[in-house]
């Protein structure tokens, strides 16, 4: 067994993951609830056994490092961290439903890892410039805030959607959208969640900054990559300010959830393969 | 309430510090799409003579520097420091507040509130309660009102200064950037190997730096992976002061050397068609290092010998082996084949030479002095520790009444957080059910 066979089994058991939530959602199938809960669990578990095993590998090739250093690394870290990140809220806030919302984003980023042919899924040594204590904290902290960042795009667009069939007044408990949590407590988990995913930015975007002084003795540089990751930070603190002290809640928030959450993709993703500069990781 | 010009209060509101974050969001933009400190004429090529006419007048080819974008940042650090300003005293009012004055009728109407009663006095009540929230970690204090014994308790009360330090740490980092600009500098010197220098050119200005030292590169080497990728760039470096090596170190990227405040970077290199040599004597140890071209001869002073460069096989850009052509003043000439970086020991007649060869480089060094980065740390830490007090961290009060009628005393206490209200409830409950069983 090895590690891409591992993260291959990861790719599909995600997608049944997003099925059996998709279930539990639509057909009220409660009783699955745990079974589905206990399955993500494992399925959690191979992949994490797949990214220790693949770090492992790395130092077998004889250039070790940890599994963070190429774009397809950094999307199988991506799904492991939402998948981390929503296991945790369903166990804090008891809901279920969250997963058809949030599960789907860990399936895409896998399925895109998996099956996208101008992203390379070798093991590659380490180029000087990546040779760095820095590279594990900064790619971590950034994405424990792009997991945070997706899963309160799920949630958003989940509040949309019951706000849309509320308007209408057609929910009841027993129409599908009835058995999501009330409008109040997903604005709440959408915002607490873009509160964790914030501070998690903010350190990421710190850690970069410290790492590029000590690499290049410049700790910005407005490097497109870096301006992006700005721009993502400018917009969720205009979200936490305007819900602080304009009280801005409810479908405005979910909005700004979702667009801020297309920045993150574009930092994330967009900048690698659209624009040049430092971190064109993606591009090889 | 004081009354406030409009010039403040345009300037404390939090619409001017959203509608500046997002003019900053929007147009930071630009310089992501349009390449940044690029010549005139390279965007007249690449966009037309007007556009680039245009970007020079908006400063565009330069924008994170220019005059409109430093003052979108200007009135944020303005918004920010008279926000607090408007704001802070209030806040710390709060913090200072003589809780135990708080009116018992304000109290009994609180959210969270609970009540119980006892038939022991109220000295030992007071004690009881005291002890109960102090083995919580709440150190009350107590004060007598017309017809109750009021105590309270908080935790957290700094918490509310969170927003505050993060605030602050913007403007922190703010000025850990201007005084960078002001008595730091930046630029580069591609050093050949075994080459000095004492100065260098600064970026943008293009100005002459004095080191105040002299700097050495001894050795330059790139080492490749099986693949053909880098795997590392080393220099090794020798610092000069009044002609006294003071400092020796191989730097790598992400590991450069610091001297007198100033940071070496290893940020890239040059090869030449040129060839260092470094012939030592094995019976006097005496060394000659020689730079030269391919194909010449050149004399070696100290050992009364002639070295020079015959052959060479490359790969790609780097050159392989090198084939040496050696003679001193007695016998026939020596060639032989030396690897890159390597070397090689040849037995003359009475006499032995270690002889060392490689393809010459010179060092790109990027240069940076920057007394404002603790600054801008120490702006960044403040962030942190501030994001997570304003976020995670609350101010949490518990009051309690004592009151006595007929001989029984009734407990009431009630409690208030400004954030994490949920949180908050489960450790009132957890509480009050505490200090109930504590005062039965």
């Amino acid at each position: 067994m090895d590690s891409s066979q591992l993260l291959g089994i990861t790719t599909f058991t995600y997608m049944f993951s997003t099925i059996l939530y998709a279930i539990i959602f639509i057909f009220k199938a409660k009783k699955l609830g745990p079974a589905v809960t206990m399955f993500t669990l494992v399925a959690f578990l191979v992949q994490t056994a797949g990214l220790i095993l693949r770090w492992q590998e790395s130092y077998t090739l004889g250039y070790g490092h940890a599994p963070l250093t190429n774009m397809y690394e950094s999307v199988v870290f991506f799904a492991w961290t939402i998948i981390a990140l929503y296991l945790v809220i369903e166990w804090k806030f008891k809901t279920r439903v969250i997963g058809a919302f949030a599960v789907p984003f860990a399936f895409l980023a896998m399925a895109y890892g998996s099956f996208a042919t101008n992203i390379s899924q070798e093991i590659s040594p380490l180029i000087p410039a990546l040779q760095s204590n820095w590279l594990i904290a900064h790619v971590v902290t950034c994405f424990i805030g792009y997991a945070a960042f997706a899963v309160a795009a799920g949630l958003g667009f989940m509040y949309l959607l019951k706000n849309m069939s509320e308007t209408r007044q057609t929910t009841n408990n027993d129409s599908l959208l009835g058995t999501l949590p009330s409008l109040k407590v997903i604005d709440d988990i959408t915002h607490k969640t873009m509160v964790f995913g914030f501070l998690w930015l903010s350190v990421g975007i710190i850690t970069g900054a410290i790492w590029a002084n000590s690499a290049w003795g410049t700790y910005w540089s407005w490097d497109p990559k870096e301006t992006w990751s700005l721009i993502t930070w400018f917009i969720y603190a205009i979200t936490l300010h305007a819900r602080y002290t304009r009280g801005w809640d409810g479908s405005r928030i979910a909005w700004l959830a979702i667009f801020g959450f297309v920045s993150v993709i574009f930092t994330y993703y967009g900048v690698n393969f659209l624009l040049s500069g430092l971190h064109s990781y993606g591009s090889n | 309430m004081k009354k406030k010009n409009s010039l403040f209060s345009f300037f404390s509101s939090v619409k001017l510090a959203l509608f500046t974050l997002f003019l900053l969001s929007i147009t930071s933009i630009i310089g992501t799409v349009i390449p940044q400190k690029e010549s005139i004429s390279w965007y007249a090529q690449n966009y037309s003579e007007t556009t680039a006419r245009i970007f020079q007048v908006l400063s565009i080819p330069n924008m994170y520097n220019s005059w409109w974008f430093l003052g979108l940042l200007g009135l944020l650090a303005a918004n920010l420091i008279i926000c607090s300003i408007d704001r802070f005293p209030g806040v710390w009012k709060q913090i200072k507040a003589d809780n135990l004055a708080t009116d018992p009728k304000r109290i009994m109407k609180m959210r969270l509130t609970a009540s119980w009663t006892s038939d022991k006095s109220e000295e030992i009540l007071a004690t009881e309660l005291s002890n109960g929230l102090l083995s919580k970690g709440w150190k009350a204090a107590q004060r007598k009102h017309d017809n109750a014994l009021m105590l309270f308790a908080q935790k957290g009360a700094m918490t509310r200064t969170g927003v505050y330090i993060v605030h602050a740490s913007i403007l922190v980092i703010f000025i850990g950037a201007i005084i960078g600009e002001l008595y730091g500098f930046k630029g580069s010197v591609m050093l050949p190997e075994t080459q000095a220098t004492s100065s260098f050119f600064q970026f943008g200005t293009g100005k002459s730096i004095d080191l105040g030292f002299t700097l050495r590169c001894d050795r330059f080497e790139i080492e490749f992976y099986d693949s053909g990728m880098p795997k590392a760039y080393k220099s090794m470096l020798t610092i000069f002061e009044n002609n006294k090596i003071t400092l020796e170190k191989e730097i790598v990227v992400n590991d450069p050397l610091t001297y007198k405040g100033i940071t070496f970077y290893q940020s890239s290199y040059q090869g030449y068609e040129d060839f260092l040599l470094t012939v030592t004597n094995q019976e006097n140890g005496e060394v000659q290092t020689v730079t030269m071209p391919f194909q010449q001869q050149q004399d070696l002073s100290k050992h009364n010998a002639r070295i020079g460069i015959v052959n060479a096989e490359a790969m790609g850009q780097s050159i392989t082996r090198m084939k040496v052509w050696f003679k001193d003043d007695l016998g026939p000439a020596s060639t032989f084949w030396i690897n890159a970086g390597g070397q090689v020991t040849v037995e003359r007649p009475g006499k032995k030479y270690t002889i060392a060869a490689k393809q010459m480089y010179a060092t790109g060094l990027q240069i940076a002095k920057d007394p404002g980065v603790w600054v801008v740390y120490l702006g960044c830490g403040m962030m942190i520790l501030g994001l997570f007090v304003a976020f995670f961290m609350s101010h949490k009060r518990i009051w309690i009444l004592l009151s006595k009628e007929d001989d029984i005393s009734t407990i009431q206490i009630s409690g208030s957080s400004n954030k994490n209200k949920v949180g908050f409830e489960k450790i009132f409950a957890g509480l009050s059910a505490n200090l109930e069983t504590d005062t039965k």
